[in-house]
């Protein structure tokens, strides 16, 4: 049914319908709405058989999780940035153990500075771990993909992450069609485990592994990633088939046909970045947008299509590798070597710094004229990094460069009272 | 305001049209200075900035309007809707809006209003109401239907009324500044 | 008339398997149908305290639970050596995870089985100190704090043995460890104010907390058994001897515990919902000498530069434990009694 609400609720919803057998998750914004509306489902029994767990940290929540799927339960948790790397060593180890979990990622930026607002820094930094990262564009896609992220998961015995970009898409209130329940459970069978705790057949799972056969585990985990960028699009369509709309996938592609420049980017941005295309289109530039929605595993193949008749691609990232460059960038050069493609950098939306139509507009002018430089940062304040830079190199203990950078720019106000309000 | 956007993102769901409500400071503390944007469309809509270029403002704490940049982007024909009980000549803006058309421009004591029927300072759903009248993007069955929905039972209703209020009270205002600009 | 001398063997020995012992006081390791959860061929070091642990605590809990639980372990000695890649000596579905996270995976393992109506299957989680004292404490007391379904056992030998002997909270003061060496002022490990488990565990108020050594194997195995008969969040801290660790010979193992009882440094009792139910006197009390003298770990509180005040201090230590748990009778005669 169609409703308006916010797209955490929204999320809840859907995985409710998952029917998770245990829940346990740890706070952090922007993730709560999520969790908050799960567990009171639990409470009121309203989603039931579920054991719900209130954690003590991001640590134990992904613990429980591997707890729970490894005695064969669905399990579910939720967490961003800072409880991401908290759980960090338990993702790794839940991706080595082959289990099944589905989490959503809040995407939030990744301190210090601490910082509660989106960017990708998070999903970035669990990249190489193993799990499933799917990235959604609007809040139906977010709820949607919990679906397909249980199915692939289960089928594959592989963890999935669903990220979605905190605040811009957790806390947004808009349409959502939530599906039914006979639908999902059309969809999504009951979990049959890989391995399990069973007194009947007792198992030692997570044995240490030599150099002997290290590598061929690994090896076969990354085959089961790349089993995945066959699965994905698959229950892509067959959800398509029954629901009618696109959801999932590995990419997807607006107005590229005959595009000259196109702009590659993950996740909510792609709306705005849509907006800013048809705008452009309508000043005469050939400019079109692939989106992609399976980062891991990387398609490859898939954005080699999608992007190989273009002359220059613009890669707008919400992360970046201090000391080198763009990641998404990374993955994408790869796809394209042996292309005479331009590849061009845009790092943006930094700790939620808001991306606007006009400077993708403009963005996507400069790379026309062909003035991109390889890597660039969208609407960086230039004239305060210098002046930052300055300072510090006139004193050693140059203060916070925070504190600096806003003291140099002063408060905003509008228009000055005559008198008092 | 989080929740006045997502009450008029609802209202505008229920009369078949796409709308998006978020807030820009989703952080957990109170008190500090809140936007929240609401978009309405009858099309899909698929930008996620912060509304750049407002077609119309609502204003619900009027302590703010000197201190923060409220109206950037705001077009000359926009609307702008303050919750104060004072007039709207009254609250020292000097020439900052001599471009605008004054008759998008009102007051509304929202709070006071709810005081009244609400018996809380709580003016989302009379701004709303206000905003109806001011604006007519919305019809007043619409936001009636989603304040009932967001706020169950006699609260519902009780803001039901305060927005009923505050419509009548806009649409007056507005009949006033009609009558004077005809003058 | 030739005379021959009668040999009676007095029930209530310290030897384990006793034959004139009824059924069901006999150990389970006496019993040939025994599960053999942790079955030989592990690589645990000769006279390792907490493979002998482990064998007699889990087979007591299958015994408890008709064959039915699940481990979880932490990271640590007993991980590996009896899992060595890609041999397994676990007869029983086992779960190594993580090193701190044993106490949560166990939850997840009890919530899954909850949820999944299965009544019967019991979980046990098992860490050494490490993974009990300081990595896994977070997580311990988060799982003590919702009261899960899990009984964790900690194999207290006092130190990071799997890595090299290094010092963990448990570490007493005093001992020689990697990260503590016998150098400077305060050779070995300092005197901290300790961080007492078992008292920590209590003050959670969970249904039941126990301590144990491996120098009574019998009452190991019935504080198991009794912690299967309760449900929520139990904890049994066992005093598990490292030969390699604390330098003794491997076959003073039990030996060492005992003296550790006996000296009033490792209190044994049992509590229930934070009060001390039962005590465990101690039966001959020994100076803390006794105890210390034979582990190289406190070799260098004797010898060519022996320190009396530290040996002293750890005496007081001892004494404190005595007082606080009431470890000594106040009848002088009952030391007598042998037995």
């Amino acid at each position: 049914m169609l409703r308006q609400i916010e797209g955490s609720r929204a999320v809840a919803e859907t995985v409710a319908l998952c029917r998770p057998e245990v829940v346990c998750a740890y706070p952090i914004s922007p993730q709560t709405h999520i969790i908050e509306a799960v567990g009171a489902m639990v409470k009121a029994g309203d989603l039931t058989p579920c054991e719900f767990i209130n954690v003590e940290s991001e640590f134990a929540a992904m613990s429980v999780a591997i707890g729970a799927s490894a005695t064969g339960a669905r399990a579910y948790t939720a967490t961003a940035s800072q409880g991401l790397l908290f759980m960090m060593e338990a993702v790794y180890n839940a991706a080595g153990l082959g289990l099944p979990i589905v989490m959503t990622l809040a995407n939030r930026a990744i301190g210090a500075p601490i910082n509660i607002w989106n960017d990708h820094s998070d999903a970035m930094a669990v990249r190489d771990s193993g799990w499933i990262q799917l990235f959604a564009e609007t809040n139906q896609e977010a709820a949607d993909l919990h679906v397909q992220a249980f199915r692939l998961a289960e089928e594959l015995s592989v963890p999935v992450m669903v990220c979605m970009d905190g605040f811009i898409l957790t806390h947004a209130v808009e349409g959502v069609d939530i599906l039914d329940q006979s639908f999902v459970d059309s969809f999504l069978p009951p979990y049959e485990p890989r391995q399990v705790l069973d007194t009947s057949d007792p198992v030692s799972i997570g044995a240490m592994v030599g150099p002997e056969a290290f590598e061929e585990v690994r090896y076969l985990a990354h085959l089961r990633q790349l089993d995945a960028l066959e699965r994905i699009p698959l229950i892509a369509k067959e959800f398509a088939e029954a629901t009618g709309r696109e959801s999932g996938g590995l990419v997807r592609s607006y107005r590229t046909d005959d595009a000259d420049i196109i702009i590659v980017a993950l996740g909510s941005v792609l709306g705005t970045i849509k907006d800013a295309v048809d705008i452009r289109r309508e000043a005469g530039e050939r400019v079109g947008v692939v989106g992609i929605t399976s980062f891991r595993p990387f398609p490859g193949r898939a954005v080699h299509e999608a992007l190989s008749h273009a002359r220059q691609v613009v890669i707008v990232e919400k992360a970046f590798s201090l000391g080198s460059g763009g990641v998404l960038s990374t993955d994408v050069a790869m796809a394209m070597q042996g292309t005479p493609l331009t590849l061009r950098t845009v790092i943006a939306g930094l700790g939620g710094r808001s991306i606007t139509r006009r400077s993708l507009e403009k963005l996507i002018e400069a790379a026309g004229r062909d003035e991109l430089e390889g890597l660039t940062f969208l609407d960086l304040d230039n004239g305060a990094v210098e002046r930052e830079r300055a300072r510090m190199s006139a004193t050693r203990r140059s203060g916070p460069s925070a504190e600096n950078l806003l003291r140099d720019r002063g408060t905003v106000s509008s228009v000055k009272a005559k008198e008092e309000v | 305001m989080v929740t006045a956007a997502e009450i008029l993102s609802v209202a505008a769901f229920g009369e078949g049209r796409h709308a998006q409500a978020f807030p820009s400071f989703g952080s957990e503390r109170t008190g500090a200075p809140v936007v929240s944007f609401c978009r309405i469309d009858d099309f899909e809509i698929r930008t996620r900035e912060p509304v750049m270029e407002p077609d119309a403002v609502i204003v619900q704490d009027v302590t703010l309007i000197h201190q923060v940049d409220l109206f950037s982007g705001l077009s000359k024909d926009g609307y702008v809707l303050v919750n104060t009980s004072r007039d709207f000549d009254e609250l020292g803006f000097g020439d900052f809006f001599s471009e605008f058309r004054p008759e998008r421009l009102v007051t509304c004591p929202a709070t006071e209003l709810a005081l009244e029927l609400l018996g809380r300072p709580l003016p989302n759903a009379a701004l709303l109401g206000g905003f109806a009248a001011l604006t007519g993007q919305i019809t007043m069955t619409a936001i009636d239907k989603a304040v009932r929905d967001r706020f169950a039972g006699p609260v519902g209703e009780r803001n039901a009324a305060a927005a009923a209020a505050a419509f009548s009270f806009v649409t007056s205002k507005e009949e006033e500044l009609a009558r004077a600009s005809s003058d | 008339m030739t005379t021959q001398p009668v040999h009676f063997y007095q029930i209530g020995s310290f030897a384990v398997g006793n034959r004139l012992l009824s059924d069901d006081e006999r150990t389970v390791q006496s019993n040939l149908d025994r599960t053999n959860s942790i079955d030989s061929g592990h690589r645990a070091c000769q006279g390792c305290g907490e493979a002998l642990g482990a064998r007699y605590a889990l087979d007591a809990a299958m015994r408890a639970t008709n064959g039915q639980i699940v481990a979880v372990n932490a990271t640590g000695c007993l991980e590996v050596f009896s899992t060595p890649y890609p041999e397994t000596s676990w007869r029983i579905p086992w779960l190594h995870s993580l090193f701190g996270n044993a106490p949560a995976v166990a939850t997840g393992v009890a919530a899954a089985l909850r949820v999944k109506g299965n009544r019967d299957v019991r979980v046990v989680a098992q860490a050494g100190d490490g993974g009990t004292v300081d990595i896994g404490f977070g997580c311990l007391s988060g799982m003590f704090e919702r009261n899960d379904d899990v009984l964790f056992i900690c194999y207290d030998n006092e130190g990071y043995m799997n890595t090299g002997v290094q010092r963990s909270a448990a570490t007493p003061p005093a001992a020689r460890t990697a990260t503590t060496e016998v150098v400077g002022p305060e050779p070995g490990n300092i005197f901290g104010q300790g961080k007492d488990l078992p008292r920590i565990a209590m003050a959670h108020d969970i249904p039941y907390v126990a301590t144990a050594t491996v120098a009574d194997l019998h009452d190991l195995e019935r504080k198991v058994e009794r912690a299967m008969e309760l449900h929520g969040a139990r904890y049994l801290h066992v005093l598990v001897p490292c030969p390699l660790g604390w330098g003794s010979a491997s076959n003073e193992t039990i030996h060492i515990a005992r003296l550790a009882k006996e000296s009033g440094l490792f209190p044994v009792f049992e509590a229930e919902n934070g009060k001390v139910t039962s005590v465990s006197k101690i039966r001959r009390q020994v100076p803390v000498e006794d105890y210390l003298s034979i582990q190289r770990r406190f070799a260098h509180l004797f010898g060519k530069n022996p320190r009396p005040d530290v040996v002293a201090h750890i005496q007081e230590m001892a004494d404190q434990n005595i007082a606080r748990y009431g470890l000594v009778d106040e009848d002088a005669d009952s030391k007598e009694m042998a037995e």
